[in-house]
């Protein structure tokens, strides 16, 4: 080999971390991880001129040690710290998708553990507690903390997410781990700036409002982006002052547990946060049904949704927010920058293996360039690398688990049987893990099952439009209402379009620009409420109208 | 000094490097405590009020990278800064404590802490300084975009040099904009030493440039500069009428002004006698009684009066005065010679008036500007003692009946700037608060500051309010955007 070389070798020795945090890990169940990795990370780049070759070496390497013998911590009683799981023993195991490999088990909360959690939560958050009496400003301090945590590890956790979601490594270090520091960073700031207001009243009245906290809140996340999808829903409870009974998804545990970790690391006092990893319907749906939670955030399938907001308002009508699927619509003009508009409606669907819930699912192209673009599209989608993770250059790694390959593959399926045009892709590559490869599906009609169900993998419907006022239409007729784009460079068609479409978040030339500042949430059945933003604290805070009688009222 | 942990130069800082005055010029900072010359320093004049304008032009020009720095970045610099100083406390006390005599205790868990909590708090707000969509009639799409004002002069004094610089800086770097500082001639060291740390932490050059001098020649050229979009001044009702004079006459820059005061502090009969004696006490003798807000005022109900000014004066006859660097000590000197002798001449002109010296009244020591914990009794409205700004441990009781006559009297002061009201009464509380034409009103307390909430005055003692949301308006223009849209739709 020939040319100018490069080395980096990085190593890192996860072993101290994994040891001093899993230990001293307090999470209220018998949510404890039993993972002790040691990673050797060696990154060789090897720049040749004309041709670059970049090659990955990347070792893991689970050890069987951590203080007492694995076999004791897999399948022994617990006695990490004082929190034992109430089923001693129960553990599930979560897998590497890239390989369908066992990463390690992990103990499997249920509903017993949950009211644990719950009455642990509830104390932390009782009047006089260290956590109600903290001074706003010192919770935004505990959170920034947290942050500065979570960018000391974020090879780490980086590394982590992709063993456990099987997302690329470069995606999960530049795009999650960025994603989780900003937005902690961005809910520590706004902790000591929550203003109530003071407020006119007719008569002799002085009225104030005040904005607390609503108490313990019950969140459950999914597998898609363990850590961004954590920070979103810790980030403005933990500004506002709840407390919080965590639920990771059983695909994903990891990282989450690794943030528990952190989270008593930087300071929070005990019970303001409980992690329990476990299963929806056991796990999940006692957070959703439990008398002592006031409030939960879900985020996942429209389908839970619907469970979750039916098991709140047959328990104690807790206040549900929810973030759920999107089969969101992406339109592109004929006048829009067309490389522009054919690299971000590649990315708009195939970004995390297609596993976002804003994912652009529909793209609907207007008729003159709609036979281009399908051709750039697919030439687009066949150079898309799929493989390991841990490979600088792949694109896409696996989808999460088995059952969502299948679940991709049976949709790909029902299209290929409903008549659309198959322009590549549309299996499962000869190799293990859960991979599906870069789908793309022309002369797509609204009525077929890819065109109105969504996905969640890695298959891109493109449908033709003539009219401004047809695709309006079209885009609008789904039951979902997430996200949507539009690319032209005609700025009445942007602002037209915009303004007209059913979703709560739409980008004008660019696709996936989430941003912790901008609120995120669903019109119609793609959830209720907002994430992010300021307007994401009010999902989170209780109003309180304080009237007094006041004699002599003066302007 | 004890250990320097970051090097720091005794010169004018300009571009993220430090410069000589371009004349030369030096002048030398006190030691209040002792009257001694602790260093000289660069006397910035007009042409580096110049250099320092032309620097943050640049620094602001379309394009820069300040300009273009994500505004949660601009918050992540401010967060690191105040990281620094964090780290730099024990340094930063004892420099403030040498250069202003206040008791190191207090620069030590006052100040410094107050600092950092300010510069996180506008960290926090960069990202969410948010501008508006808005419903105008008619088929029009329109935003209102916050934009920084552009280069700001901010002049500063010397009461609380680390604090007002905090204070100054926090909300004019979270909206983004360029600074030009002046620092107070008595107190420039901790305010250099900030500068070192700016640079430190990475802020793009030119965004803060610091200019040690006088008012009359680096303050006025700031002032009346044509390139400063705004100035912001913290300083004297008297100068404070110089900066908006200048300002009217050259570019019509904006003007925030925070000024004097002469603050009322109203005791109740129903109030917590022993509560309200110690609250007036530090409300009027913290930081040698060299507070804008210092409660300056102390109108007590009749029927317990006379009990007030006995425990008053012998909690003040309590008060320990010394150096600053003893932990006991509780009273530092007077900034200077000249405050000094202005205070010596106020205490003469109410013995002069007919007020009744309880205690104090002189000299608290051989050298340095030590001022005894001074006491006037049955002090009346029309008294110099009772209308003038004293800037020092001058505390002045007066006697009211009714709560009409004592807003009325409260409120007969071209000042405005604080207030303060002891009582348990609810309906008392706020018939005064409500009554009282101040922009603070503290209820069974005082001297209460947190960053979060506004501070600034009614009437004569300024223009704007600093600290909390408010305090971003002052460095925000706002720029309203309409497009012509084919069709509206709600």
């Amino acid at each position: 080999m020939t040319g100018r070389v490069n080395v980096f070798y990085v190593r890192v020795n996860v072993e101290l971390t994994a040891s001093r945090c899993f230990n001293t890990l307090s999470v209220t169940g018998s949510a404890i991880c039993l993972l002790n990795i040691e990673i050797t990370l060696a990154l060789c780049v090897c720049c040749v001129p004309r041709e670059r070759c970049i090659f990955l070496f990347f070792f893991i390497k689970l050890k069987k040690s951590i203080f007492w013998n694995l076999r004791r911590l897999f399948y022994g009683p617990l006695l990490l710290t004082h929190h034992q799981p109430v089923m001693f023993g129960k553990v599930f195991s979560t897998y590497n998708p890239a390989t369908g490999e066992k990463i390690c088990d992990v103990q499997e909360a249920d509903k017993a553990d949950v009211d644990k959690a719950v009455q642990a939560a509830r104390s932390a958050f009782s009047l006089g507690s260290v956590w109600r009496k903290m001074d706003a400003s010192e919770r935004g301090r505990l959170l920034f903390k947290l942050a500065d945590l979570v960018e000391r590890d974020s090879a780490y956790l980086a590394t982590l997410e992709s063993l456990d979601t099987g997302k690329p490594f470069l995606s999960s270090f530049f795009v999650d781990l960025q994603g989780t520091i900003k937005t902690f960073r961005y809910f520590a700031g706004w902790a000591d700036k929550i203003h109530g207001s003071t407020i006119p009243t007719d008569g002799e009245y002085f009225t104030l409002t005040r904005h607390e906290p609503i108490g313990v809140c019950g969140q459950i996340v999914p597998w898609n982006f363990p850590l961004v999808m954590t920070a979103w829903k810790l980030g403005p409870a933990l500004s506002c002052g709840n407390t919080v009974v965590l639920k990771p998804a059983e695909q994903t545990p990891l990282t989450c547990l690794y943030i528990g970790a952190l989270i008593k690391e930087a300071g929070f006092p005990p019970g303001v946060v409980n992690i329990l990893p476990g299963y929806g319907p056991t796990a999940g749906a006692a957070i959703a049904s439990h008398m002592g939670i006031d409030k939960v955030a879900f985020t996942g399938s429209t389908e839970v949704g619907k469970l979750i907001q039916e098991a709140a308002g047959k328990s104690n009508l807790k206040r549900v927010t929810l973030e759920l699927g999107g089969k969101s619509p992406n339109i592109i003009f004929a006048d829009a920058d067309f490389e522009l508009a054919v690299e971000q409606a590649h990315q708009g669907v195939f970004f995390n293996s297609g596993q976002c819930c804003t994912a652009g699912s529909r793209i609907f192209v207007e008729e003159p360039i709609y036979e281009e673009f399908v051709r750039r599209s697919v030439e687009r989608a066949r150079r898309r690398t799929v493989g390991n993770p841990f490979d600088p250059t792949t694109e896409q790694g696996p989808q999460v688990s088995a059952e969502q390959q299948s679940r991709v593959l049976e949709l790909i399926q029902s299209g290929i049987t409903e008549g659309a045009k198959l322009e590549c892709g549309g299996k499962a590559p000869p190799s293990k893990g859960f991979f599906v490869e870069p789908t793309v599906f022309s002369d797509v009609q609204d009525h077929m099952r890819i065109a109105k169900e969504e996905i969640f993998g890695p298959v891109q419907q493109i449908m033709k439009f003539k009219t401004i006022e047809e695709v309006i239409e079209r885009a609008n007729n789904t039951e979902y209402g997430l996200a949507a784009a539009v690319f032209t460079t005609d700025l009445n068609k942007a602002m037209t379009v915009s303004a007209a479409l059913q979703a709560g978040t739409v980008w004008i030339n660019c696709y996936n620009a989430l941003s912790c500042q901008c609120p995120f949430g669903g019109f119609k059945m793609s959830g209720n409420g907002r994430e992010l933003g300021e307007i994401g604290l009010k999902e989170y805070t209780e109003v309180k109208t304080i009237t007094m009688k006041m004699s002599g009222k003066k302007s | 000094i004890a250990c320097q942990c970051v090097s720091f130069s005794l010169q004018i800082f300009i571009n993220n490097e430090w410069h000589d005055a371009v004349n030369k010029k030096t002048f030398p900072t006190i030691n209040p405590a002792t009257g001694e010359v602790i260093c000289h320093v660069a006397e910035g004049d007009k042409a580096d009020v110049e250099k320092a304008v032309k620097a943050a032009k640049d620094a602001f020009k379309l394009g820069s990278p300040w300009r273009r720095m994500d505004a949660s970045d601009r918050g992540l610099l401010l967060s690191r800064l105040a990281d620094c100083i964090e780290r730099d406390a024990a340094y930063l006390a004892e420099l403030e404590t040498l250069d202003n005599g206040k008791p190191y205790a207090v620069s030590y868990s006052v100040d410094v802490p107050m600092v950092v909590k300010c510069l996180r708090y506008y960290a926090g707000w960069a990202d969410k300084w948010e501008g508006k969509t808005i419903p105008i009639d008619g088929d029009y799409f329109c935003y209102t975009r916050h934009e920084p004002i552009g280069v700001c002069g901010q002049i500063i004094p010397w009461n609380f040099p680390l604090l007002m610089q905090a204070w100054k800086l926090g909300p004019a770097l979270a909206t983004g904009n360029t600074v030009v500082m002046k620092v107070a001639e008595q107190t420039p060291l901790t305010a250099l030493y900030v500068a070192s740390l700016i640079k430190e932490v990475g802020f793009p050059a030119g965004v803060v440039n610091i200019v040690p001098g006088m008012g009359p020649s680096a303050g006025a050229a700031i002032a009346s500069h044509m390139d400063v979009d705004k100035v912001a001044f913290t300083g004297s009702t008297e100068v404070g009428h110089l900066i908006m004079k200048a300002s009217s006459t050259s570019n019509l820059k904006k003007v925030t002004l925070e000024l004097g005061g002469k603050s009322p502090n109203i005791i109740l009969s129903d109030a917590d006698m022993e509560e309200a004696v110690e609250q007036s006490h530090f409300a009027l003798f913290f930081n040698q009684g060299q507070c804008c807000c210092a409660g300056s005022r102390t109108y007590v109900q009749e029927s317990i009066y006379d009990e007030f000014v006995e425990r008053s004066v012998e909690r003040a006859k309590k008060r320990i005065v010394g150096d600053p660097f003893n932990f006991n000590t509780e009273q530092g000197p007077q900034v200077d010679e000249e405050q000094f002798q202005k205070i010596l001449g106020y205490i003469s002109s109410g013995k002069r008036e007919g007020a009744k010296l309880m205690c104090g009244g002189g000299p608290a020591a051989d050298r340095g500007y030590f001022i005894q914990p001074t006491i006037f009794g049955d002090v009346k409205d029309d008294m110099t003692i009772a209308r003038e700004e004293i800037f020092g441990p001058v505390m002045q009781i007066l006697k009211f009946k009714s709560l009409d006559e004592v807003i009325e009297r409260a409120n007969d002061s071209k000042y405005g700037l604080a207030a303060a009201v002891f009582t348990k009464n609810i309906d008392k509380a706020h018939y005064i608060s409500n009554g009282l034409r101040a922009g603070t009103v503290w209820i069974n307390c005082y001297d209460v500051f947190g960053v979060q909430a506004p501070f600034g005055g009614y009437k004569a003692s300024g223009i704007g309010r600093e600290l909390g949301e408010y305090g971003l308006d002052n460095y925000t223009e706002v720029k309203t955007v309409t497009i012509k849209v084919p069709q509206k739709n709600s």
